[in-house]
């Protein structure tokens, strides 16, 4: 019984892929899809560095605050003078950091990755539906990547009023030095971030509903496909109001409106700025700024889906229950941005209604959550580095939730906000699980994006390592949240109500800095591989879905023959009736067999 | 000698890593090269027991932190009335995380553990059950309902102040990087105030309007005294970027934003003496006073300045992100009885006074008699 044979339709269009390609159009100004992601995921990799290169400084700061490091020194340059980290520099760091971890890194960088790479070969597409408009969308995230870093560079430093860049602060140069060119400069970086964003998503959405192979209905998509396909929808959603926010933010700054502003007094003088409201930006803000941590989460949580899947040899746990729980959060997670704002002054009545939506989405979560469990209830484990992450992801997405519920409601957040529970709570929930879910999709499709395979010892020991120090950093961190510690302070050396605290500090630093170091092992295991690593085969993980019926070496239009077409869904893993523990989607139905129900 | 220490550290991991490696590489001469990246039943054996160790490490981390750091946080002693409400809703909510938290990680690394690879083994095809779906979807349903609820109770009932308490009426006002109390006065209705009013040269710093009478009671301070048991509505303003007033012990937060009047109620309930004397502060307290003596033994050794003992005060803290010296922008809160309260209120010099007293100033013509005007007094009265 043959259930592998790949399934040939000699009638599909196969279209002339043997025109010429020059270095220049293969590797850098690529129309091809997979290329493209790749790009992506290391121009991701290299802003990584940097973000965590940050979050490290921080953490020696907090930790042994106002000492001399030579790492400062040899950083930070004058902003370090005799190897103290300057204040205004810390904030700085605060800013900078937030914004590569979560836009450039977890929203481009995974996103634009797997988005880019499975979207084409799982649908069974030859490419995306505009190669010119992903081209152009990765060379203008370039751009916004470069635009970016050379803010750091500036005279007066880059932008330092936190990630969510809330005005007046960033309105006002004359309120910290990084509300200069720094702030224009990120401004400007992000509108180009957000112009991406928009184009990225259309051509996602426009492949996913018009490009599917024969066969391949929405019930018959990977749940990857769902994620991105959401994703997407959302980007597209919310992503405008954000660049709404920052052109009005840049007339308040350069053409004297007044959206944000009114009634100011800075340094001995009275600003003509009249009738603005910061509480309106911080709405639009948030009305991205919700959405985007789902825009994080939702293509991890797909990657988790099939990872787990594939690696239990199972198929996953009510596959209709987990489309569903995509729409809902997706759904839900346009109407819960004001529980940012519950002590921001709007009306109370308002943050009613917020604590409201804001739990209902713990709903879907959960069902996701126990879904996940249950797939891997009597399933056989393949322990793959893939695996290993999509596990962690599942633990810190539980962990991280949970203290979701109490930010979430208002009445507790009034104690906890802006404090470091609320690092604690993000970090674990969106942070340290979009990473895992991150590094399962690059564990899981190195075969399929380099055509070799990762050292799985590495592997192991990246993701061990990793799982003890993300625990050993943000656990303890509730603790000092739930003490009072607010977040975004240089020193806690000014309130020695603090000084106990100072202890924990230095724990969670060791930890960061042992898990920083070990990122090292996993940059060492991915570049290495890249030219040294054991040639692939073409199904490693043994999966159903239909990239692995490509070929190990790449092809433009991804399959040299025709398109397959598509018979089953993708899950089935240990179906009774066949001989092996995975029958691949190409395969048509035996005689008798039932397409399950599910 | 410190970069010649990180030179060194630099290169001992990177030997470390280039020797890890070529351990694995001497270990992975598996014949079959093509599959030396997919896990082997000696992997996931290892790995298996690797997950049961990690949920023990959970357990023990999470058990370590409410040892170790379990009194660090300010869930009990609240200082105000709503602040009991806010702590006991925080340890139900507690309860329930903490519940959900130990069943799932459970059975999440014991499945993992269970379940973990063998050549030959099949998998379970099961790939659906609403029964078991909906179980898991009413289940926090009903949770969450509670809870929801709950919160919400709780929350009206702090946001919603009464007027009916007529609460005591306070000015936060929040600059870079400081803080300053504006008290109503007698009238309890605090004088108009606009930044445009800020006048520095007259001591006008609040850009209260001198010309509404209700504004001459008025005391500003930069020392918040507060009389324990009597219901305060705090009316916070900024006059250059967002603040966020901050005051934990009180479980109290609120934005201050420039060109609006944002406001927090709540009733003090315990005085500064009183939580200075309660068992657990005490603890807190000579605990961190015992941090402090290590510290100031070290910097007296560098013949740096030690550092003053430590002595419990209810604080102000600014919690929103608002520029250089963010860090530190705070103010002491002292909760005392009616009379202690009084007592200090009387010393105080209202608003139209001290506007007098500047324009004296100003003028070079110093006569107490003139300052001391009794038509004051009577502005006050009405």
């Amino acid at each position: 019984m043959s259930t592998h044979a790949v399934d040939t339709h000699a009638h599909d269009d196969d279209h002339g892929h043997h025109h010429k390609e020059t270095f220049i159009t293969k590797y850098i100004f690529s129309q091809d899809h997979k290329m493209i992601a790749k790009q992506y995921l290391i121009t991701g990799t290299l802003m990584g560095v940097i973000g965590v290169m940050m979050s490290l400084m921080m953490r020696i700061q907090l930790a042994w605050p106002e000492e001399p490091n030579v790492l400062f020194e040899a950083l930070l340059g004058k902003w370090a003078p005799d190897g103290v980290m300057d204040a205004d520099i810390y904030l700085a760091l605060v800013t900078i950091h937030g914004t590569i971890m979560v836009f450039f890194v977890l929203t481009a960088g995974l996103s634009g990755t797997f988005s880019n790479l499975l979207i084409p070969l799982q649908i069974g597409a030859r490419d995306m539906a505009s190669g010119f408009l992903n081209m152009v969308s990765f060379w203008i995230f370039f751009v916004s990547c470069i635009i970016m870093c050379s803010s750091l560079f500036l005279e007066a430093g880059p932008a330092a009023a936190g990630w969510t860049i809330y005005p007046p602060l960033s309105a006002l140069p004359m309120a910290q030095p990084g509300s200069g060119l720094g702030m224009t400069l990120w401004l400007v970086s992000m509108a180009l971030f957000i112009a991406q964003s928009l184009i990225g998503s259309l051509n996602y959405i426009v492949t996913v509903i018009n490009l599917r192979t024969k066969g391949m209905s929405m019930t018959r998509l990977p749940l990857t496909i769902w994620a991105f396909f959401i994703t997407a929808v959302i980007g597209v959603i919310s992503f405008p109001v954000l660049l709404s926010a920052a052109l009005l933010l840049i007339m308040d700054r350069s053409f004297g409106t007044s959206f944000f502003l009114s009634d100011i007094f800075i340094q001995g003088e009275v600003l003509h700025y009249q009738g603005g409201s910061p509480v309106l930006f911080e709405h639009l803000f948030w009305f991205l700024g919700h959405p985007e941590v789902y825009i994080v989460i939702l293509p991890a949580m797909g990657i988790v889906s099939e990872v787990l899947a594939s690696s239990s040899r199972k198929p996953v746990f009510g596959y209709r229950a987990m489309i569903a729980s995509i729409l809902a959060i997706a759904f839900l997670s346009t109407i819960v941005w004001g529980h940012h704002m519950f002590i921001s002054g709007m009306n109370p009545f308002l943050g009613s209604v917020f604590t409201f939506t804001t739990l209902l989405i713990a709903i879907p979560s959960g069902v996701k959550a126990f879904n996940w469990i249950t797939t891997i209830w009597k399933g056989n484990l393949q322990m793959n580095p893939a695996m290993l992450f999509s596990i962690g992801f599942v633990s810190t997405f539980i962990t991280g939730g949970l203290t979701g519920i109490i930010l979430g409601d208002s009445a507790l957040d009034i104690n906890v906000h802006d404090t470091y529970f609320v690092i604690a709570h993000f970090h674990l929930v969106m942070g340290i699980s979009a990473l895992y879910g991150m590094f399962a999709g690059i564990y899981h499709w190195y075969p399929k994006m380099f055509g070799r395979m990762m050292n799985k010892n590495l592997g192991y020991i990246h993701f061990w390592v990793t799982a003890i120090c993300a625990y050993g950093v943000f656990f303890p961190m509730h603790f000092i949240g739930m003490a009072g510690l607010p977040r975004r302070y240089y020193t806690n050396t000014n309130f020695p109500l603090f000084d106990d605290l100072a202890n924990v500090n230095v724990v969670i630093t060791v930890f960061a800095l042992i898990g920083g170091a070990f990122q090292l092992v996993y940059m060492y295991n991915f570049f290495v591989s890249i030219f040294y690593g054991k040639v692939a085969p073409q199904n490693p993980w043994r999966s159903t879905t239909l990239e692995w019926t490509t070929p190990v070496k790449h092809v433009h239009g991804n399959w040299p023959g025709a398109i397959p077409h598509v018979y089953r869904w993708p899950y089935d893993y240990s179906k009774p009736g066949h001989d092996v523990d995975y029958v691949m989607q190409n395969v048509p139905l035996m005689e008798g067999e039932e397409e399950l129900q599910h | 000698m410190t970069a010649f220490l990180t030179i060194i550290i630099v290169l001992f991991v990177g030997v470390a890593i280039w020797q890890m490696v070529k351990i694995f590489d001497l270990s992975q001469s598996s014949p079959i090269s093509d599959t030396s990246g997919v896990a082997t039943d000696h992997d996931n054996n290892v790995n298996g027991y690797l997950m049961i160790g990690f949920l023990i490490f959970i357990y023990v981390i999470t058990i370590i932190c409410f040892v170790q750091f379990g009194d660090l946080p300010l869930m009990s002693n609240s200082a105000s009335e709503h602040g009991q409400g806010i702590d006991n809703l925080m340890i139900v909510t507690m309860i329930v995380i903490f519940i959900t938290q130990t069943i799932t990680q459970f059975l999440l690394y014991y499945f993992a553990f269970k379940y973990r690879g063998e050549k030959g083994k099949k998998a379970l095809f099961y790939a659906d059950n609403n029964t078991l779906e909906a179980i898991w979807t009413l289940i926090p349903v009903v949770v969450l309902s509670g809870l929801i609820i709950y919160g919400l109770f709780t929350w009206t009932a702090i946001m919603n102040v009464s007027e009916d308490d007529d609460p005591m009426i306070i000015e936060l006002y929040a600059q870079q990087f400081n803080w300053t109390a504006r008290y109503s006065g007698e009238d309890n209705v605090l004088g108009l105030a606009n930044v445009r009013l800020i006048d520095i040269d007259n001591a006008n710093i609040l850009g209260v309007d001198e010309s509404d009478p209700n504004a001459n009671d008025d005391v500003v301070v930069k020392e918040l005294h507060l009389p324990v048991g009597r219901p305060i509505l705090f009316k916070m303003r900024s006059q250059d970027v967002l603040h966020s007033a901050y005051m934990p012990h009180f479980r109290a937060q609120m934005n201050c934003v420039p060109g609006m009047i944002t406001q927090f109620g709540f009733t003090p309930t315990v005085t500064t003496k009183e939580m200075r004397e309660n068992p657990d502060m005490i603890d807190k307290v000579q605990r961190i006073n015992g941090i402090r003596r290590d510290k100031s033994k070290e910097l007296t050794a560098e013949g740096k300045e030690a550092l003053d003992p430590y002595e419990f005060n209810y604080l102000l803290l600014c919690n929103k992100i608002c520029g250089r010296s963010h860090y530190n922008m705070q103010m002491n809160i002292i909760v005392e009885t009616q009379e202690e309260y009084d007592a200090w209120m009387k010393e105080q010099t209202t608003f139209k006074k001290s506007m007098t007293k500047n324009e004296e100033a100003d003028a070079e013509v110093v006569d107490p008699s003139e300052i001391e005007m009794p038509s004051e007094s009577d502005v006050v009265a009405q």
